[in-house]
């Protein structure tokens, strides 16, 4: 066991640390004026990825031929932990690097793969993923958007829900029902899509939280090539069972405020009696949440040790989100209560320190469902890890399209 | 960066498994259990020392194997997992350890080749009373190099050579090497929450006391000792633990009701799934506690800290809830979850309260973010 870096890996931090001392503080300056979620915004991550591109630190482990940086996990960990030490980090190309093109790159066709895979690590085009739908939330393969073949094109009608970033998207992978006369998880196949075609129309759901990031996607006639499948015809769910794997590394990183930030305020805020960091329940509250950040810290640190030696993760990683929304949602709350009854405002001009903690607040729980819920992934934990019986599934063995449905 | 044993330290691991499978498998436990005037199993000890493990890392000049601190972690799992009915954890952990990081050259050299040897059992004795032991409470007293007061409760005080005793000398705390079986001392064996591990109480009467380490920084010794011992606690800890969630699964996969196994019922499968999650959680923080450890690294009191709550978390956890999984055969004696739910309350409070650990985690914190 050892928590320090390899002479290797030390020269690698300290390459990185370089460049970045070089790189970031340009942009950050720049990045500095801009509102989150506004065009701005966006083009300045762009901006950020394509620098990291050219210098091989975008997609570090994927090959230095397709444009990544043809390194290795642990080497990618170092540079995102320098990374965020500089104060940079989008969640724009999330998705698609981390779930859309891996899966585009292990299904499609060389020249699809050669159109596509540069330009997403270069960040010039965002990918989404489009599975979940009105009727199947966790039920994934309970899917109803309809493909339907016409000559060599599929004609494409439905409705898919919670999709990240569709609105900004310029093109997703879908998940539809090619055949609903056997059971679900058979009838599926999946396609990538242009999010500009006219037969695509995105609404963005007005969230809890007050934020639009996630979107409703209706489909009306729209048509796409043959070509344009990734895996056979009735494999959707093979395809999808990739892109979901790979979900699970992508999503559940630092999601929020900390125990840093709310040990910082609670130096600052007045408690029951002196500081707020000297309330004791405070205190026992907080030594569980670094227990818990720095365990799951280290767990990552162990999945990259098996990559390093060769052996693949597996759903092992499901506990990282878990932990980390239920603790983004509870210390959240913490903060809010420290604040006592200023604990209300949300309005940054008043609240500035707090804003975030409040913002925390109204989102946990949509990280707590979105990439599986907690019931999910205590599930896949169970059934994937621990090797227990699945649930009883009584669609298991009947079509589709004689499933009983409801809400 | 490398987060995981070895291969050289697997294979230890592995060994260690088979040896404890083979020579002390659950009738070893029950015969200490049942037999509360054996306070430990003796076959088991021998059979330890003669593996090299009570001084595995102590210096080859001393009779020990020299080996590394992860190496005795991973020895450590192993015991926890097999709920090893013998003071190991009091003599390497504390008296070894202790001797070696804090003793001068001649407790080294009369301490450790008797604990390589499994010649010499040690003990820890810093409580006198039910509360939390502060600095301000110490009523045991060492006045011209002689040791008065009670000390209770002393884990493995009643089959100790050799007690490392926290007492007042001058009006400032110090920690002391006492002999046993010397004069001076009575000892009362008293019954405990977990009969495999023995407990005393240890009554001095100007008995000969050493001091170790500098006078007046008994309190600053016995925290660093604890640090130490912290981690390869939660090795037994995350071991039993382990071990535990491993009963509960065969024992679902097993037991029918209402027509399938119960092991397919969500109640149950998430009751696993958070078992597994706070294990794994443990086993994340033990790593970072036996790189700190091995390492003598300046995190290693946050780093302890936090193994040593988490490993605390996970085996309550992991003890309660395998009972309830077994239903009502869960709470009979003749069913071995209560082996594990006794072993982690002693492993969980031998060494300090979580809450006292919680309490040293988060001033440790304040210090660093206020540096």
């Amino acid at each position: 066991m050892d928590f320090n870096d390899s002479p290797e890996e030390a020269a690698y931090r300290e390459k990185a640390r370089a460049w970045l001392a070089e790189n970031a503080a340009a942009h950050r300056a720049k990045w500095g004026e801009v509102k989150p979620n506004t065009p701005e915004h966006m083009a300045a991550a762009k901006d950020w990825q394509a620098t990291k591109a050219s210098a091989g630190y975008a997609c570090i482990t994927w090959p230095a031929a397709i444009g990544g940086g043809g390194g290795t996990p642990i080497q990618s960990v170092i540079f995102g932990q320098e990374e965020t030490k500089a104060g940079l980090g989008y969640g724009y190309f999330t998705i698609g690097l981390g779930m859309c093109v891996p899966t585009v790159m292990a299904f499609a066709d060389g020249e699809t793969k050669k159109r596509f895979v540069g330009p997403a690590v270069r960040g010039e085009e965002i990918w989404c993923q489009l599975f979940s739908e009105p009727a199947g939330g966790s039920d994934v393969a309970a899917l109803r958007t309809r493909a339907v073949k016409d000559g060599d094109e599929w004609v494409i009608n439905g409705q898919k829900v919670w999709t990240t970033g569709a609105h900004y998207c310029d093109y997703g992978i879908l998940l539809t029902r090619t055949d609903p006369d056997v059971p679900k998880h058979k009838g599926l196949t999946m396609f990538w899509i242009d999010m500009r075609d006219a037969a695509v129309e995105c609404r963005p759901i007005h969230q809890m939280s007050g934020g639009r990031e996630f979107n409703e996607v209706y489909f009306t006639d729209l048509r796409v090539k043959d070509s344009q499948r990734l895996g056979e015809v009735g494999d959707g769910w093979k395809v999808a069972l990739v892109t979901l794997m790979n979900e699970r590394l992508a999503v559940g990183g630092s999601a929020g405020p900390n125990y840093r930030e709310i040990m910082k305020l609670a130096r600052e805020l007045s408690g029951v009696a002196g500081p707020a960091l000297k309330d004791q329940s405070f205190r026992d509250k907080l030594a569980d949440w670094y227990v818990q950040s720095e365990g799951l810290k280290f767990t990552r640190f162990r999945t990259m040790t098996a990559l390093s030696r060769g052996q693949t993760p597996g759903p092992e990683s499901s506990i990282g989100k878990i932990i980390s929304a239920n603790q983004l949602q509870e210390l959240a709350n913490t903060a809010v209560e420290m604040e006592d009854q200023y604990g209300v405002l949300v309005d940054p001009d008043q609240a500035p320190a707090e804003a975030a903690f409040q913002q925390s607040l109204m989102w946990a729980p949509g990280l707590r469902i979105a990439g599986g819920t907690d019931e999910i992934l205590k599930n896949i934990i169970a059934e994937r890890v621990l090797g227990l019986p699945g649930d009883v599934r009584v669609d298991k063995d009947v079509a589709f399209k004689d499933m009983p449905t409801g809400r | 960066m490398d987060f995981d044993y070895s291969d050289d330290q697997k294979f230890l691991k592995d060994e260690a498994r088979k040896f404890l499978a083979a020579h002390c498998d659950v009738s070893v436990v029950r015969g200490v259990l049942d037999k509360p005037e054996r306070a430990f199993d003796e076959k088991l000890w021998k059979g330890v020392a003669e593996q090299g493990w009570l001084g595995a890392c102590i210096p080859e000049e001393f009779g020990g194997l020299g080996l590394g601190r992860v190496e005795l972690c991973a020895i450590a799992e192993e015991l926890g997992r097999a709920v090893a009915p013998i003071p190991f954890a009091s003599t390497v952990y504390v008296l070894a350890e202790g001797i070696m990081a804090f003793g001068s050259d001649a407790q080294k050299a009369s301490i450790l080749p008797r604990v390589a040897a499994g010649e010499l059992i040690g003990c820890l004795a810093t409580s006198e009373g039910p509360g939390v032991v502060g600095p301000a409470s110490l009523q045991c007293r060492v006045e011209g190099g002689k040791l008065s007061g009670t000390k209770i409760p002393v884990t493995d005080g009643d089959v100790a050579g050799v007690a490392l005793v926290l007492a007042s000398e001058g009006g400032r705390p110090g920690l002391f090497l006492v002999d046993l079986t010397g004069a001076g001392v009575t000892r009362e064996t008293l019954k405990s929450l977990d009969p495999t591990r023995s407990v005393a109480k240890l009554t001095f009467a100007g008995a000969a006391a050493e001091r170790v380490g500098d006078a007046g920084a008994g309190f600053e010794i016995v925290q660093a000792i604890l640090d130490r011992a912290a981690v390869l606690l939660a090795f037994e800890q995350l071991g039993g633990a382990d071990r535990c969630l491993e009963m509960a699964r065969e024992y679902a996969l097993g037991r029918y009701a209402f027509g399938r196994v119960i092991a397919g019922y969500q109640a149950i499968k998430h009751k696993l799934a958070d078992m597994y999650v706070k294990n794994e959680v443990a086993r994340s923080n033990a790593y970072y506690g036996a790189w700190a450890l091995n390492d003598d690294a300046p995190e290693l009191p946050i780093a302890a800290s936090a193994a040593r709550i988490a490993a605390s978390e996970a085996f309550w956890f992991a003890s309660k809830e395998n009972i309830q999984v077994h239903g009502g055969m869960g709470f009979t004696w003749d069913v071995d979850c209560h082996l594990y739910y006794r072993r982690s309350r002693q492993l969980s409070l031998v060494a300090g309260a979580p809450k006292v650990w919680k309490e040293r985690l988060v001033s440790q914190l304040e210090q660093k973010n206020a540096a």
